[in-house]
């Protein structure tokens, strides 16, 4: 019986559910729960669950799944979220957190790409976002261009708008190279501000999406209840995110992120043994740039409004740090780093001004005890093991 | 060794400011040969696989691989023409696995397309297997029992193993010269004689490869190569198999002098 017993719990994909089911209750909870001793027991009871899975070898456990299991993780990973979006279907600011969730981190593959592989800076994270919503909005409201495909129009404006940095990005390097997205990045933001064809500092209004005839922006009901007009919203976020999740998770195993990993690790060596180093490069800063845009192209539709304000250097800031503290180098770990950057403080509210205090606190505290991120990135597997 | 000439190098000079580090190097490298390069440290070694491999711009000269000029070419481009070598201080990425750091020395073959690599999962999962047998037939020939051990990162390694898949990575192209820099460096007495057993094992099976080997221990010298060329200075001050050399008085003082 005994025996019995531990068998099932040795399998991954019993494992992989549990673990899938705690997180998604656990969310549940979280994004519920207003007061503030309910927020502050959450916390504590993660920290404490956080521990006491590592050390009684739980989380190792989950990991080992998961690398058997990469296929059926990642279907768990899209149930939760499929999950919470029915659970929170009339709930507007819920839905709009989680669209804001996704698509941050959909802009943070694309960082993942550029930084975490290649190694190139991109502290402009924000304005390729801003560029792809702006390309929005104006291709929206000025042409009959169907919505989809104006989401991919907005990715290759980031993409080709950005190939503009590539040369000075290139020929600098290290810090110098950081310092020249950062000048974009500043550039961007006035130029949008100054120029009253895109709204200047007021901003523009973003069209929803319009998908086959179907409006975005109008509610429905469905069984008898009233749905949130964001439950559409949050679902198509998802199924972009889960796209390019896929694709930058097919990167890194072949022969391009095995590449990426060598240019970054050592340019000499790479070039000795035939790498281009400026063809990869230049391949993840536009692929990356792509993916902001996409994301920042949705994101504008989400919103309904957008204004200089939303893409400053400060959100190209929130992006890295997205980036890092999940893990520099591993997709996986982006998305709880994100609800801890963009949702933790919307939920510390009770200590009002404090909030961000905290907050940056726990940033910091995670950093200096886990310097590689809350998931660092694993040694390279490109296809699971079967068996053993 | 009256092989066929793979390369040779004619009035090379390579100047760093003041500094000539390569004055005037003539010599040849033939076929399936293994040549020892030797000199006091700051004589120009590793100066002169910096430029053969394309890594350093010479101030003039020439070197030529099977008749083909490679001066000039970009490091890329010597690799192509099947120039592939190891380095003094290990250049692996440490967080990477033996077979990433190995597989990534056959560059040139695998596909780099987007779509390949992105979107035909299934067409890559068998060029990926492919290479997964390449590489372990060779770890086979070179050492058996780093094929165990094929996924895990390199910085678990000792220093021994990260020579072999140094060369392991060299040699993955089948290249037709081969560039060892010290490679018994930081290594002991014992470790050098296995990785010399090694190489020489390696070359019993390639027959046309032709190594050159820079090298500190004169007993490693003595034992596995074919002839030897002595740089002082950038200049070469002897040539010729290793008993004519260590008896070359011009050596004795520039070399091995100092030990005596």
């Amino acid at each position: 019986m005994e025996k019995n017993e531990q068998m099932i719990f040795k399998k991954p994909a019993v494992i992989m559910s549990i673990t899938a089911l705690a997180l998604t209750i656990y969310a549940w909870f979280f994004l519920h729960a207003e007061s503030q001793v309910s927020i502050a027991i959450l916390l504590v009871a993660a920290v404490l669950a956080v521990i006491l899975s590592r050390r009684f070898g739980v989380t190792q456990l989950v990991e080992e799944s998961a690398t058997q299991r990469p296929g059926l993780s990642r279907l768990l990973m899209v149930g939760c979220c499929v999950a919470l979006i029915a659970v929170f279907h009339s709930s507007h600011f819920v839905l709009l957190m989680l669209c804001g969730v996704l698509l941050y981190s959909t802009a943070c593959l694309g960082l993942t790409v550029q930084v975490g592989y290649s190694g190139v800076a991109n502290f402009a994270g924000a304005a390729f976002f801003g560029i792809g919503s702006y390309a929005t909005a104006v291709l929206a409201s000025q042409t009959a261009i169907p919505h989809l495909l104006i989401i991919l129009i907005a990715g290759i404006s980031a993409a080709v708008i950005g190939s503009l940095l590539i040369l000075p990005v290139l020929r600098t390097r290290g810090h110098y190279a950081a310092l020249v997205t950062i000048a974009f990045g500043i550039l961007f933001k006035t130029f949008i501000e100054v120029n009253d064809v895109l709204g200047g500092p007021q901003g523009l209004q973003v069209p929803g999406m319009n998908l086959f005839g179907f409006s975005f922006n109008e509610g429905f009901s469905l069984f008898g209840l009233e749905i949130s007009f964001y439950v559409s919203y949050a679902l198509l976020s998802l199924a972009v995110f889960a796209g390019v999740y896929a694709l930058v998770n097919a990167l890194e195993r072949s022969w391009i992120g095995l590449s990426m990993d060598v240019v970054r690790t050592d340019e000499t060596a790479a070039s000795t043994f035939g790498l281009d180093i400026v063809r990869w490069k230049v391949v993840a800063f536009t692929m990356g740039n792509f993916f902001a845009g996409i994301a920042g192209g949705l994101y504008g539709m989400v919103i309904g409004f957008i204004a200089p304000n939303n893409f400053t250097f400060g959100d190209s800031l929130l992006m890295l740090s997205i980036v890092i503290l999940g893990g520099l180098g591993n997709i996986a770990g982006l998305i709880p780093a994100a609800v801890i950057v963009l949702i933790l403080p919307e939920k510390l509210q009770f200590i009002q001004e404090y909030r961000f205090l905290l907050y940056a606190s726990l940033v910091i505290l995670i950093l200096l005890f886990r310097p590689q991120g809350l998931l660092p990135r694993k040694t390279r597997i490109f296809f699971a093991r079967k068996g053993s | 060794m009256a092989g066929k000439t793979l390369i040779s190098v004619d009035k090379l000079t390579m100047r760093f400011g003041g500094l000539t580090a390569l004055d005037e190097l003539t010599m040849t490298v033939q076929e399936g040969e293994i040549l020892g390069l030797l000199g006091p440290n700051g004589s120009g070694k590793t100066t002169f696989f910096n430029v053969l491999t394309g890594l350093y711009k010479a101030s003039s000269g020439s070197i030529s691989l099977d008749g083909e000029k490679i001066l000039g070419q970009t490091p890329q481009q010597i690799y192509r023409n099947g120039v592939a070598r190891t380095f003094q201080r290990s250049r692996l990425s440490l967080s990477l696995t033996v077979f990433d750091n190995i597989v990534i020395g056959d560059y040139q073959r695998m596909q780099h397309g987007l779509i390949f690599n992105l979107l035909k999962r299934k067409s890559f999962r068998s060029e990926y297997d492919a290479y997964v047998d390449k590489v372990k037939a060779l770890l086979e020939i070179f050492s058996p029992p780093l094929v165990g051990r094929l996924f895990e990162p390199v910085d678990s390694f000792t220093m021994i193993d990260r020579r072999r898949i140094e060369v392991c990575r060299a040699l993955l192209s089948q290249p037709r010269l081969l560039l060892l820099d010290e490679p018994s460096a930081g290594m002991t007495h014992d470790e050098t004689d296995e990785l010399m057993q090694d190489i020489l094992h390696v070359r019993g099976k390639l027959e046309k490869l032709s190594v050159v080997l820079i090298e500190h221990e004169m007993n490693v010298i003595e034992r596995i190569t074919d002839r030897c060329v002595v740089l002082n200075y950038g200049k070469k001050i002897a040539e010729g198999n290793y008993g004519s050399i260590t008896a070359d008085p011009l050596v004795q003082t520039a070399y091995l002098g100092e030990a005596e």
